[in-house]
């Protein structure tokens, strides 16, 4: 599974560096590592609704708060598959 | 509102606005040999002697604007029509000269150049004077003068001299792209190949549904430019010229000053790579001081290769103060991160061919560097950031930095290092004085540059390396 958090200005702001560490922890917290890619890009182009992350070809918008409940509804839902 | 420093930058900024304008039209290849008589539309001359002179020179602007001339790989060129040919006596007496009684000149010329009339009129004999210049500083009339020509004067390397026509040449050997001769030449008659073309190929190729995406990396010394709008106006105007997205050279900088500070703890000596113009200076100068050139990339095209890792599809342009960026971007080294560099100057003319006025925009975010990466816009945010990555990652290296402000210190650091007299283990060159924000593409050299770059660092978020390059990973 492919996930890409973006890192560009706007989602930076808003919290991009905590999402991206969390969810770093948290996937080698449930040995995920073998199933998940973590990525980053520059900008998806929808900066209104940032932090986002996309999962394979979905984006979703995961504020820092919110990057637990991301994780487990469509991380861990998804490895668990 | 002040938009350029000079009228020779206005006029070198309509002819790259009519060029852009034409190409994104798509009709430059018809009408760009119309664009000469579109600026100087009359019949009486505005800056030379006839208006078929005026437009001669226009059109090889237009050229230099288009690309240039292919067979000469300098980015830097002469257009000789519209070299005034100025002066080259070297020092004179003038006669503001009074025939005093003091003799100071003569009591201060060490190579008994200075002879006198019967009116006790001083005159300097040539074939004695070593252009020193001590008489010039002594005379209480200032009757002595300087006269060399202001593209001699500005290129502190050497590279310019006079053809047996007169004319400027630029010696390719020695010169290092830094454009001081570009900023200085009064008549205009030395400038900076443009790419712009390049660029709008990019950006059309980018624009929704096609085939890249055209990534905007700035330079950090955009914080001293367009002091006319807010910086986040400069942002959505590249948004609006079909940018995808842009991004800071100074998280390049970041990367650069992390990894230079561990080179520099474990090779103990290094010259800095940022500078374009300096790392060609050495190369061209001080062949034997190559190996300490560190081995980074330049912060421009640090950050480029990791963009191209995130997307395949990006296509990188670098917009910044710089010539030198310009000869950097072609290099075999560079050229597959980096795929157009433009200056400031350019940008200015790109938006105004688009009929985009910054003003009026709303503001966009900028915001992936560190302070510490965006201060290397100005001489000794280098050096500080060096300090910092080494304190940041634990090295215990008793860093002596030399700050080279312009590439005259460069060159004193230099012949002080190949002697073994130079005192310091890192060595930050910056062609230019100041640091970046003296580059020849700027659109405005001002005092408050150096202080609007340290306010625009300290607004960045990020306030360590570690924490600005922990996205990156």
């Amino acid at each position: 599974m492919k996930i890409t958090v973006c890192i560009g200005s706007s989602c930076h702001l808003k919290g991009a560096r905590q999402v991206l560490e969390e969810l770093q922890y948290l996937i080698a917290e449930n040995h995920l590592q073998e199933q998940v890619e973590l990525r980053a890009t520059f900008c998806m182009g929808k900066c209104q609704e940032g932090v986002c992350v996309t999962v394979g070809d979905t984006v979703h918008s995961v504020s820092p708060e919110g990057v637990k409940d991301f994780f487990e509804n469509e991380i861990l839902a998804a490895a668990k598959r | 509102m002040r938009k350029f420093d000079t009228k020779v930058q206005y006029l070198k900024y309509q002819v790259l606005r009519e060029v852009a304008r034409q190409a994104w039209e798509g009709r430059l290849a018809d009408e760009a040999i119309d664009i000469p008589k579109t600026i100087v539309p009359g019949k009486k001359p505005t800056m030379r002697c006839c208006v078929y002179k005026e437009r001669a020179i226009l059109a090889e602007r237009v050229k230099i604007a288009m690309g240039g001339y292919r067979n000469n790989p300098n980015v830097i060129e002469i257009i000789d029509i519209a070299c005034d040919e100025c002066p080259v006596g070297g020092y004179e007496v003038t006669n503001a000269c009074r025939g005093c009684l003091a003799h100071r000149c003569e009591d201060v010329c060490r190579f008994g150049a200075l002879y006198f009339d019967e009116n006790h009129v001083a005159h300097i004999d040539k074939s004695k004077c070593k252009e020193c210049g001590a008489c010039s500083k002594v005379c209480p009339y200032t009757a002595i003068v300087n006269r060399k020509r202001p593209c001699e004067n500005a290129c502190k390397v050497k590279a310019i001299s006079m053809n047996p026509e007169k004319a400027a040449t630029i010696d390719a050997m020695k010169c290092i792209a830094c454009g001081a001769c570009v900023y200085q030449c009064p008549f205009g008659a030395i400038t900076d190949k443009s790419f712009i073309l390049n660029v709008i190929d990019i950006l059309q190729a980018g624009q929704a549904g096609g085939s890249c995406h055209a990534y905007a990396v700035v330079a950090p010394s955009i914080s001293s430019q367009f002091t006319y709008a807010k910086l986040g106006q400069v942002v959505t105007g590249l948004k609006e010229l079909g940018f995808h997205t842009v991004i800071e050279a100074a998280l390049g900088a970041d990367m650069v000053a992390q990894a230079e500070s561990k080179e520099l703890a474990e090779k103990g000596f290094l010259l800095s790579s940022c500078c374009p113009a300096f790392v060609d200076y050495i190369h061209k100068s001080f062949p034997e001081l190559e190996p300490f050139i560190s081995n980074n990339l330049s912060p421009m095209a640090t950050i480029a290769r990791y963009i191209k890792e995130t997307d395949p599809s990006a296509k990188v342009v670098f917009i910044g103060p710089c010539t030198a960026k310009k000869a950097e971007v072609l290099k075999d080294s560079v050229k597959p991160y980096v795929d157009a560099a433009m200056t400031f100057e350019e940008l200015q003319a790109l938006y105004d061919s688009r009929d985009i006025d910054i003003t009026t925009l709303s503001e966009s975010v900028l915001d992936n560097a560190s302070y510490f990466g965006r201060i290397f816009a100005r001489c000794g945010g280098l050096s500080d950031a060096v300090a910092e990555g080494l304190k940041e990652q634990g090295l215990d290296f008793p860093l002596k930095a030399c700050s080279c402000d312009g590439i005259e210190a460069c060159r004193v650091a230099l012949m002080r290092k190949v002697k073994n007299l130079l005192d310091a283990n890192f060595v930050e060159g910056m062609a230019c004085v100041g640091g970046c924000i003296g580059g020849a593409g700027c659109l405005t050299h001002e005092e408050k540059s150096r202080a609007d770059v340290d306010r625009y660092g300290r607004e960045a978020m990020e306030k360590t390396i570690a924490d600005a390059l922990s996205l990156i990973k």
